[in-house]
């Protein structure tokens, strides 16, 4: 058995193996869910309709999905120049932290001022969480994908222990939460009454600066032949060092600011749950886009359907809601062999 | 007790060695399928799953060491299926073992939950009692610290020998070595570098799933969500700490064990003038700080993530 590169994938080719992967995913979903007794087809029905059956679940789906378009970018920027950046969910956390320290009553601004204060301290936060491991690799060769790993276990332990030190609120009633950002620092919600914030509006503009930087600036096409092969960037006389660490910066810069917007945008405050995974998650978002920008949003608004559609399922249905943990990372999987079949063909001989 | 006393205690040593049972199966995992040339970051998924099958394994009326054998064959079969998407289909080492982790993990909560919809503490099982050694644990201080332990520990300081004496002095260890260093020349051999590299992943994930089981049927006797908790991470680190050596992965894994138990207790002694956090984020910064110091010397196996292709250079 051996892989033959393709010499030009036909466009049916690139569409229907992404297509069979989505299908497998469901396949082996409908078949766990099978084990708990459930009817597939109901319990996919009753996710669709938790998901986007109605005004309120498509809104809770984009408010799910904006984080997830953050680290989404932020693991597609880093994964496009090969920096394996598996540390969004510290970046996102620290950004967080950022927005805490300046965001309730630190700086007693008015929004215009205060807001974009805020954007550049969460994301300045992120950015440098990635920039050790980063400066690490650089430097000395250190795989860094074992250094964010290990970080994002540092800085949830950091984040612990800032919200039962100097971060505590001492109005929480011993519960270890931050004190709320004041009203000034709060994202406005997009429509009256509804949880959907800004921060959804800040992710969709953070997609298309970095599509213009993948597509028009000489920074995204430097980041490309750095992933590509770093002996032939360095050939061409490009800093790859350099490079590299701008790519840092500007995936944990995007991380950083996923903490923003859930803390301004959503929750008010900071706790030890504010991410269930969303830096992980962003990985398969990244990968489910081919690292395109623009995917990731679409990608990102998939995943948050699965997750936010699972909640409401397992509500009613007898399915745990963990069943979203496995189409997501089946997903990822499923994805990335039927990408390499497009690029390759099987033969057997 | 002061902190120097605490260091010549026979309890530390023996919750060293403990402590660093589980980290010595999942490194000595990890250690031969780099070896053979694929970095396996499905470990964290992999010794999640192992927990777990051991765990319900023995919960449903198994034997201790049916859990074990149980756990061992689930590792293997989610490492058959990163080496599958890996090595013949040459999918990225990265993505794909961050994928294995998501997926088995996810996998054991939903089946956990599937078989518990409702408990709140979990089901406890009759764990692995300790095998005092006759004679040798009567010895003092040595005998508490090294012969008072769970079978499973023994095992682990079995197979760190054996893992060494079948690297280095079997033929099958050197295809594996040789394998992670120039496939091309095991290929000259007559000797599928895939089927090696498939049978080092699968055999390093069993070991895996092992350390994995010594959590839930050893160290403590029920299966808690995210109870692996960065183990397989630190394991990574310890094998390049290790040099891709299997004597000096397992003294690395000993050297942070001990340092683990020694600040668990120097925890108790400082009372809460450090915060307790600090001293938890210490195994993890100890893992990035064995990675800085040994990156000048690392001698990562040459071919490393490195795909192989029959015919191709």
């Amino acid at each position: 058995m051996r892989l033959e590169p393709r010499e030009q994938p036909s466009l049916l080719i690139t569409l229907l193996y992404p297509a069979l992967a989505i299908l497998a995913t469901l396949v082996f979903a409908g078949i766990l869910v099978s084990f708990s007794g459930a009817n597939p087809f109901s319990v996919f029905f009753l996710v669709f309709k938790g998901a986007a059956g109605s005004q309120f679940a498509f809104l809770e789906t984009l408010t799910r999905a904006t984080p997830l378009i953050f680290t989404g970018l932020a693991a597609a920027v880093a994964f496009r120049a090969k920096l394996w950046n598996i540390g969004g969910e510290a970046q996102l956390y620290m950004g967080a932290v950022a927005t805490i320290v300046f965001g309730t009553g630190l700086l007693p601004w008015p929004s215009p001022i205060l807001v974009p204060i805020l954007l550049v301290v969460s994301a300045l936060a992120g950015a440098l969480t990635l920039l050790g491991p980063a400066f690490l690799k650089v430097r000395f060769g250190v795989d860094e994908v074992v250094t964010t790993l290990l970080l994002n276990f540092i800085v949830i332990l950091f984040v612990s222990l800032l919200l039962e030190g100097p971060l505590k609120d001492p109005m929480g009633l011993g519960w270890p939460q931050t004190k709320k950002v004041i009203a000034e620092a709060q994202l406005p919600k997009l429509i009256q009454g509804k949880r959907l914030h800004f921060g959804f509006i800040l992710a969709l503009a953070a997609a298309i600066i970095v599509w213009i930087v993948n597509t028009r600036m000489a920074l995204g096409y430097e980041m490309k032949a750095v992933g590509f092969s770093p002996r032939a960037a360095r050939f061409a006389g490009m800093k790859v060092d350099r490079i590299m660490l701008k790519t840092a910066l500007l995936s944990g810069g995007l991380a950083g600011l996923a903490g923003l917007s859930e803390v301004a945008g959503l929750k008010g405050n900071l706790t030890l749950d504010l991410s269930p995974g969303f830096g992980y998650a962003g990985i398969v978002v990244a990968m489910l886009a081919l690292l395109h920008p623009l995917g990731v949003v679409a990608a990102a608004i998939f995943v948050a359907g699965i997750f936010v559609g699972a909640d409401a399922m397992s509500r009613s249905a007898q399915v745990p809601s963990y069943i979203a943990q496995v189409m997501v990372a089946t997903a990822l999987l499923a994805m990335v062999t039927a990408l390499m079949f497009t690029r390759y063909r099987l033969r057997w001989k | 007790m002061d902190a120097l006393e605490i260091l010549f205690s026979a309890t530390l040593w023996a919750a060293a060695i403990r402590i660093a049972s589980p980290l010595i199966f999942a490194t000595l995992g990890e250690l031969i399928s780099e070896r053979a040339g694929v970095l396996n970051l499905g470990i964290e998924g992999i010794m999640t799953v192992g927990a777990f099958a051991g765990w319900y394994t023995v919960y449903q009326g198994g034997d201790l060491w049916l859990g074990v054998v149980v756990a061992a064959l689930a590792g293997a079969a989610f490492g058959l299926l990163h080496a599958v998407l890996v090595v013949p289909l040459g999918l990225s080492q990265h993505v794909t073992g961050i994928g294995i982790t998501l997926f088995a993990a996810s996998l054991t909560y939903y089946t956990y939950r599937l078989a518990f919809p409702e408990v709140t503490s979990p089901p406890k099982i009759e764990a692995f009692a300790p095998w005092p050694i006759p004679i040798l644990s009567d010895i003092p201080f040595l005998g508490e610290a090294l012969f008072r332990q769970t079978p499973l520990t023994y095992l682990a300081f079995i197979a760190a020998g054996l893992v060494g004496w079948f690297l280095y002095r079997t033929p099958a260890g050197l295809a594996v070595r040789t394998a992670g260093e120039n496939p091309a020349a095991v290929e000259a051999q007559g000797i599928d570098v895939t089927k090696v590299r498939i049978a080092a992943v699968v055999a390093g994930s069993a070991l895996m799933g092992i350390g994995g089981a010594f959590l839930t049927l050893s160290a403590f006797n029920s299966f808690y969500f995210e109870m692996v908790n960065g183990r397989g991470w630190i394991a990574i680190a310890l094998v390049v700490f290790g040099s891709w050596r299997p004597g000096k992965a397992l003294l690395g894994a000993l050297l942070f064990a001990a340092f683990d138990a020694y600040q668990l207790r120097l925890q108790q002694l400082t009372g809460s003038f450090v915060p307790y956090q600090v001293f938890l984020m210490l195994p993890y910064a100890l893992s990035i700080l064995a990675l800085i110091l040994m990156s000048r010397r690392a001698a990562y196996p040459r071919a490393l993530m490195i795909p192989y292709r029959k015919g191709e250079r």
